[in-house]
């Protein structure tokens, strides 16, 4: 066990020890280690492929945020930050990203307060219909927007709602209110019991087990589920697009209809000194989410591989 | 708890409160807390998609005339159309690979990558990077960098691989790398998660008694990871099939990627044409379902137990 930590630990740094290849022809069947094989090519090459496309997409969208006049070289004549102020100037970031901001607090208040009394119910309870409610709120996670966000937006406009920040608000909650029921009934269900039982025989009321016992256990928890509605608000395209009018516009539905405007679209610099602004306040969001969860913890809760 | 036992205690508990009769069976206040979720997702989703249905139902005048079949007459256009229905082909073809490749991709990806090494951290969180972007930002950057003048063709150019700039934009292509760039960090997060839920000590098991990787992966780790691929792949397929930003900004949005999500955008937002909008939408829904389901059933043929994970 430990020969074989040391291997696949040395070999991720990208420096493959010699014992195992000395060893390989008088390897017992079950010894031969993974990392010798040609997958590891494949998965370096793989990564490697991916990476260079992610970091030069990353890039050039920088770079050409920045640029003057990049046609036909390897980078812009000059660089100037003008186009960061005429996107603020003539997009009216300010009031984008308040619009942006607001939609993603309001739609983590109402889903928080709505979905952990839900989610605590479904991880503790046992009532009638249960299937078919868990099922009722799988459904907007695992559908895609855009098939229920047309007859919806088709409601909102009838009802007048069209184009309204309040629109924008409620066509999010669709998909949020569900997600945080997902991500908190796993979460509750690890919670120990007990102690619930416990300060119920000292007399708590089910107000005071809530506020007292489970709160302070369930922070953490909630936390997470909000970075993640946040992070799906932020970047939610399809069911905020369908709705939103020049007033009610989140951020990412402003850059896209930049891109297509008629006429071709905006200057393409502008574009992407938008788009710079956008990436760099979901990144900040999610680093701080990072600090909070792991996102392979989210699906399963598992003990750590025993080679770790 | 035996059934006898059972039944003679509702007999004596006939004469209790029916309050209480109905806590016993789980229904008390405390099953107010899901009211209001209950309630946004019936006035939010359920409503609306009935109401989305019903509409279908009541084709414009337009539609009728030229159709014709009376209430089903969207259905008969979504058919006949042949410039609907052939985007259902157009969004499977992009749908299906997308989401196979981002799947089989990862498991190689997340079998290397689950053991500790210097790195890791900073590895995962590159690959979290995508969700950062969204697909917008993907667009503009992969017209950029991969564009006829862009770094990629520049440099492939340079060092004389070809001679002509590669069409790697604005075309089928285009929105493939879209795909695989937001799908795959998706695909290999949930793939990993899966596989850090084995047990380790079965494939050590399997090492002692003999068997080499091949019969490891094949006999011990597919068959436990299978219900966990099943899964990943409906996530991502539904990903890949909703694509619809990336379809008209780096594909060929008249042509080689006119998605079944640009279409009934195309309807509600261009036409304003709400029935036939909502009969695209309901149709995806429709086909989503049919392969979510042959998904779901070539899973229920596999493993189904636990996988010696604590979780």
């Amino acid at each position: 066990m430990t020969a074989k930590t040391a291997t696949s630990g040395a070999h991720g740094v990208g420096s493959p020890p010699t014992p195992t290849k000395k060893r390989s022809g008088a390897r017992a069947p079950g010894e031969r280690s993974l990392a010798a094989s040609p997958t590891t090519w494949f998965v370096w090459a793989g990564t490697a492929a991916f990476f260079i496309f992610l970091i030069g997409i990353l890039v050039s969208v920088v770079v050409d945020s920045l640029g003057k006049s990049w046609f036909n070289t390897w980078l812009p004549e000059s660089f100037s930050k003008d186009w960061y102020s005429n996107a603020w100037g003539q997009f009216q970031m300010t009031h984008i990203i308040g619009v942006t901001l607001t939609v993603a607090v309001v739609v983590i208040v109402i889903s928080v307060l709505v979905g952990v009394p839900a989610a605590y119910l479904l991880a503790r309870r046992n009532f009638p219909f249960k299937k078919t409610v868990t099922l009722l709120f799988l459904l907007p996670v695992l559908m895609p927007p855009i098939t229920y966000g047309i007859p919806l937006a088709t409601v909102m406009y009838n009802i007048g709602l069209g184009r309204t920040l309040t629109a924008v608000i409620l066509v999010n909650l669709v998909p949020s209110i569900p997600f945080v029921i997902m991500t908190m009934t796993p979460f509750i269900e690890q919670i120990n019991p007990t102690i619930e039982s416990a300060a119920r025989m000292s007399g708590a009321s089910m107000r005071k087990v809530f506020t007292r016992i489970l709160m302070p256990l369930l922070i953490p928890g909630i936390l997470a589920a909000s970075i993640l509605v946040l992070v799906r608000t932020v970047g939610m395209f399809d069911l905020t697009f369908l709705v939103s009018g020049p007033q009610s516009d989140t951020l990412v539905v402003a850059i896209y209809r930049a891109m297509t405007a008629a006429g071709g679209g905006e200057a393409r610099q502008l574009i992407s000194s938008m788009a710079v602004i956008y990436t760099l306040t979901m990144m900040v969001i999610l680093i701080v989410a990072l600090r909070f969860v792991s996102p392979t913890q989210l699906v399963a809760r598992v003990k750590e591989s025993r080679e770790d | 708890m035996t059934s006898p036992a059972l039944g003679s205690s509702t007999a004596t508990r006939s004469t209790a409160s029916l309050r209480h009769r109905l806590a016993e069976r789980g229904i008390d206040t405390s099953l107010l807390m899901l009211v209001p979720a209950l309630v946004f997702a019936l006035a939010l989703f359920i409503y609306p998609f009935t109401y989305g249905i019903g509409l279908t139902l009541q084709p414009s005048a337009a539609t009728q005339e030229k159709w014709g079949g009376g209430a089903f007459s969207n259905y008969v256009a979504f058919f006949k159309d042949s410039f609907v229905s052939d985007s259902v082909w157009l969004t499977m073809r992009l749908a299906l690979p997308a989401a196979l490749f981002n799947v089989l991709a990862s498991i190689p990806m997340a079998f290397k990558l689950r053991h500790r090494f210097r790195g890791k951290k900073l590895l995962t969180t590159l690959l979290v990077l995508p969700i950062t972007l969204g697909t917008v930002l993907t667009a503009q950057g992969l017209l950029i960098f991969a564009g006829r003048q862009g770094w990629l063709n520049r440099f492939l150019i340079q060092i004389g691989v070809i001679d002509q700039p590669l069409a790697l934009v604005n075309n089928y292509l285009g929105v493939m790398f879209s795909l695989v760039i937001s799908g795959f960090p998706f695909a290999f997060l949930l793939i990993s998660s899966y596989l850090s839920g084995i047990d380790p000590s079965i494939e050590a098991a399997a090492k002692t008694m003999g068997a080499d990787w091949k019969q490891r992966f094949r006999r011990i780790i597919l068959p436990l990871l299978a219900p966990g691929l099943a899964t990943t792949f409906i996530l991502t397929f539904v990903l890949a099939f909703s694509v619809f930003p990336s379809a008209r900004l780096v594909g060929d949005a008249m042509g080689s990627t006119r998605v079944m999500a640009l279409m009934a955008y195309r309807a509600f937002g261009e036409q304003i044409d709400y029935p036939m909008a909502s009969t695209i939408a309901v149709m995806m829904g429709v086909i989503e379902l049919v392969v979510i389901t042959a998904v779901l059933l070539w899973r229920s043929f596999l493993y189904k137990g636990s996988t010696g994970g604590k979780g």
